[in-house]
């Protein structure tokens, strides 16, 4: 069993349960006696080190460790919000935490060294055993041991007498015919086989199962595949936002995201500027399950997407069922509703008209947006809106939304007037308002009720300012109803991933190579003819497992059944009962 | 009075409960008896009645079981009726679980996996199922594991009934997807295997101490643990169930990313159950690589394997109800 004497090993990491204790490169030998190394040796003993099994292992549990953190503390990657929560809700803890790149794990210093060592140790363990394996699929099958009966699942049968009595001074042929036929049934259930004979006596020698450690390098090959096609495809894809409401459209170009992460070598103009519109978006939600009324059932986001030089096409856009179109993948992510506000001058002129995107609070759609009028009027005016698709009051007097379609959107707004911040230059977000050089005129504590508008009506501004309106996006609908009444609009996420197939295919490897390297036994079974002191033939059969086998023992009793039913099947049936013994 | 399809699926749970309850009393006098007999059969003989056969044809099987004779040797055991009790609850209680969870299907016009309450009823009758098919096909006798599986499948139900139940409701676009069905399933699966690949290494580490005292003390007090097969047995047998477990969360960890790449526009996003999940496959890649590390096969390996099967508890557990995530369908 030991390696060294066994060509068809394969080449282990020296702490392998499979390679030899206290050979002479073994990793673990850690013993004071250890000569003096130069420099050179301090670099083989570091790397030896480094691709043992035992620093595999732990770099695989310290990865396992290293990963928890990630899951306690907000990331910045998945949740950027949670972090900004979590440095005003631990003001003193955080700076610390973030010292440490708490809340960037997955791509922190300490993280990275950890699964970079794990596959610098991969690499190091594998280019050898691939190496290594490469010569055993060439090498024979090992010689037949002298002693079988030592081995797993030794058995005896007997020699059909008719065969084995004649005796030819060296080998019977009635024993060589054994042997061969044992020969060809062992190749035929997929061993590569090697005759031996010594001593007088015949026999073959058989392995199979070399797919099992192809399968192990594939696997661990694959998981290389998988860092680098992340690591280097995914720097030239991006990932891009943009919020459309039913009747507009986008081009897919740079300007016209709301935002955009490009990857480290993504070039701007390989951008394809196609077309999307919003037709329509669909929400369906459920109105008959007594425990469930209200709940979103369906999204889908009709639209239509035009090439450049392209019919356009009509398509839909649903959760969980992205468009892939012109090299982008884009999906529906959310969605909400968009009132039509219009805000005209003291004179009536219009100032402003847009349909402004709210951002949905809960899942009744109580949404929040903001309106900002940065001329026109005598002073800059912004508005903070709340909106209730479907308005009710609390007890406390509060407005909520009690379901999330339109039976009976409200609209309220709270103006303020003075400087909205945008003219410096620095960009600000068109979601929220900055009132710190603002003056309240309505809710809050100005003592004027908030502005409130149902679709279709229209509300005087404080100070003589103007008015607003809240416009009914289907003013030709039946008296109250009011489910066309205002437009949604639908935020999709607009990628390209170029990487995203070579991990497909390198995930695919792995799930096969580890279904290969952890079923496909890797076996010796051998055959003699071996001849007993009173000159009696008899057929000996074992195994020897390679690696995990619990198969093993059944596997040498099916083959020696089969193969002496083979031979005395091809024997005439009168010799059956001389050949009991 | 009508019930509901949802109303009589609670009841066979009920039912499936309190069989199952049954069926661990069973196991559990039938490990009692298994002490009082081991007990026996030192008093009696003072010499090992028989040696348990070993070598499952691991490459070491036949190195390490030589120097186990003496005091450590198992007892033969014989027929214990207990035991046959046992089993025949088991599988009528998996007749109920498993109508149980049809009809919650049927209820729901879906596969009954969809939230907390679902996960668990289904997960635990894979647990189930997965050990009885596992009686079925294993040549050793392991309805000794029956306290553990009965045990744990009552608990996680009990806990399921009373504090993840929630009516029957639609499933959220996001859940609407065959990825569901797929995805959850094998996740579910792998758990089984894993929960019993959890009891083999418990009972391997009890049994590992209990033959290295026995090999430098002449008299050992016997308990059931004697009539069970020896550590390596175990291991091997461990390692045999917790490798179909990890083929199967390999498998769920791939399915997962293509189903978020569908649903969240990224295959990977670092999310706190996406975390828990690689935890859990790097923890069990370990497993596998201390079984074939010198110094680590055995215990220490077995140790790995029950932090691994702990990590999918709390995945499953308070992962789902306390950490904030994009996988928020506890129903809860
Ligand atoms: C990225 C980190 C790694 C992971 C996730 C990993 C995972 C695995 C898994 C799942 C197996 C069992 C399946 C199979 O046999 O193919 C395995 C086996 C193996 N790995 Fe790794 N591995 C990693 C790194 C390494 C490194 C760095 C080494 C070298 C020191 C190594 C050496 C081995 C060996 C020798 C086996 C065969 C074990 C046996 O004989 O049963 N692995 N690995």
């Amino acid at each position: 069993m030991s390696p060294q004497s066994d060509p068809g090993a394969p080449s282990r990491p020296a702490d392998h349960i499979d390679s030899v204790e206290g050979a002479p490169d073994a990793a673990s030998d850690n013993s004071v006696s250890q000569p003096k190394l130069g420099f050179i040796g301090w670099i083989r003993f570091a790397w030896r080190q480094l691709t043992s099994m035992r620093t595999a292992l732990l770099l695989l549990l310290l990865l396992a460790i290293a990963a928890v953190p990630g899951s306690l503390v907000p990331q910045r990657s998945s949740d950027p919000n949670g972090v900004v929560q979590y440095f005003t809700d631990n003001p003193a803890l955080a700076p610390v935490l973030d010292g440490f790149q708490m809340f960037d794990v997955y791509t922190s210093a300490w993280f990275s060294a950890i699964y970079l060592l794990l596959f610098v140790s991969l690499i190091g363990c594998v280019i050898p055993r691939t190496k290594h394996h490469l010569e055993a699929l060439r090498a024979r099958p090992p010689r037949t041991p002298v002693r079988l009966s030592r081995l797993a699942g030794y058995t005896e049968r007997p020699l059909p007498v008719s065969a084995g009595a004649v005796s030819t001074g060296s080998t019977s042929s009635g024993a060589d015919a054994a042997i061969d036929a044992a020969a060809k049934q062992l190749r035929q259930a997929g061993y590569r086989v090697e005759r031996f004979d010594a001593r007088d006596e015949a026999s073959v020698s058989a392995e199979r199962g070399y797919l099992r450690e192809t399968g192990n390098l594939v696997f661990h090959t694959a998981l290389l595949g998988v860092l680098v096609a992340v690591g280097i495809g995914g720097g030239f894809g991006f990932a891009g936002q943009r919020v459309i409401v039913e009747g507009q459209s986008f081009v897919n170009t740079l300007a016209a995201y709301d935002s955009f992460n490009p990857g480290r070598f993504f070039d701007d103009t390989s951008l394809k500027p196609y077309r999307i519109s919003l037709e329509e978006l669909d929400a369906v939600y459920e109105t008959r399950n007594q425990d469930a009324i209200g709940q979103a059932i369906d999204f889908t986001a009709h639209v239509t997407v035009q090439g450049q030089g392209e019919q356009a096409t009509e398509e839909t856009v649903k959760v969980n069922e992205p468009l892939y179109t012109h090299g982008t993948d884009v999906y529906l992510l959310g969605n909400g509703y968009a009132p039509t506000i219009t805000v005209r001058d003291a004179d009536g002129e219009v100032v402003f008209t847009d349909s402004v995107p709210f951002l949905p609070q809960d899942a009744n759609l109580t949404s929040i947006g903001v309106v900002k009028v940065p001329d026109g009027l005598e002073e800059q005016v912004g508005m903070v809106g709340f909106f209730y698709p479907t308005q009710s009051e609390l007890a406390s007097g509060a407005y909520t939304s009690s379901y999330p379609d339109l039976i009976f959107p409200v609209l309220t707004l709270n103006v303020y007037q003075g400087d909205l911040g945008i003219d410096g230059g620095e960009p600000t977000s068109v979601y929220t308002l900055d009132p710190s050089s603002m003056e309240q005129l309505t809710g809050g504590s100005t003592g004027v009720d908030s502005i409130e508008l149902k679709p279709g009506e229209t509300a005087e501004l404080p100070n003589g300012l103007g008015s607003v309106s809240f416009d009914n996006a289907d003013p030709d609908a039946a008296e109250g109803d009011l489910s066309q009444s205002v437009p949604r609009f639908a935020s999709f996420d607009i990628h390209h991933d170029p990487s995203q197939l070579w991990v497909l295919v390198f995930a695919i490897l792995i799930l096969a190579g580890l279904l290969v390297s952890l079923f496909v036994p890797r076996r010796r079974m051998w055959v003699k003819a071996a001849t007993r002191p009173d000159g009696r033939v008899v057929l000996e059969y074992a195994a020897l497992a390679r690696g995990e086998d619990p198969g093993l023992e059944a596997a040498v009793t099916a083959f020696a059944d089969r193969h002496a039913a083979g031979l005395s099947a091809a024997e005439p049936p009168h010799d059956r009962d001389s050949s009991s013994t | 009075m009508t019930f509901t399809l949802d109303e009589i699926s609670i009841l066979c749970v009920y039912s499936a409960m309190a069989v199952y309850a049954i069926a661990f009393i069973a196991y559990a006098i039938d490990l009692a008896r298994r002490s009082v007999a081991a007990t026996r059969a030192v008093d009696e003989a003072k010499v090992p009645v028989a040696v348990g056969a070993s070598a499952v044809g691991s490459t070491e099987g036949a190195a390490r079981p030589a120097n186990r004779a003496g005091a450590a040797a198992s007892v033969v055991y014989g027929r214990s009726p207990a035991l046959r009790v046992g089993v025949a609850m088991t599988v009528v209680a998996w007749l109920l679980h498993l109508t149980a969870d049809v009809l919650r299907g049927l209820a729901a016009g879906r596969v009954p996996w969809a939230n907390m309450y679902e996960f668990a009823l289904t997960g635990t009758l894979i647990i189930t199922t997965v050990f009885l098919v596992v009686l079925l096909l294993v040549k050793q006798d392991l309805r000794f594991l029956g306290t553990f599986v009965t045990g744990l499948v009552l608990v996680l139900l009990g806990v399921a009934t009373v504090n993840f139940y929630v009516s029957v409701v639609p499933l959220p676009p996001a859940l609407q997807s065959v990825w569901l069905v797929i995805h959850v399933f094998v996740a579910s699966s792998s758990v089984g295997f894993f929960a019993l690949g959890f009891a083999l290494s418990v009972v391997q580490l009890l049994q590992s101490r209990r033959e290295s005292v026995a090999e430098t003390a002449k008299a050992v007090k016997q308990n059931f643990l004697a009539t069970l097969p020896d550590s390596i047995t175990l291991e091997n047998l461990a390692y045999r169930v917790n490798i179909i477990g990890f083929i199967l969360w390999t498998f769920t960890l791939m399915a997962g990313a293509i189903w978020a790449e569908k649903a969240w526009g990224r295959y990977w996003g670092w999310d706190t159950k996406e975390v828990w999940t690689f935890i859990i496959w790097v923890i069990f890649a370990g497993y596998i690589h201390a079984r074939a590390t010198r110094g680590w096969r055995g215990s220490r390996s077995a140790w790995l394997a029950i932090i691994g099967f702990s990590a999918v508890l709390f995945n499953f557990t308070v992962v789902n109800l306390f950490f904030k995530g994009l996988h928020a369908y506890s129903g809860l």
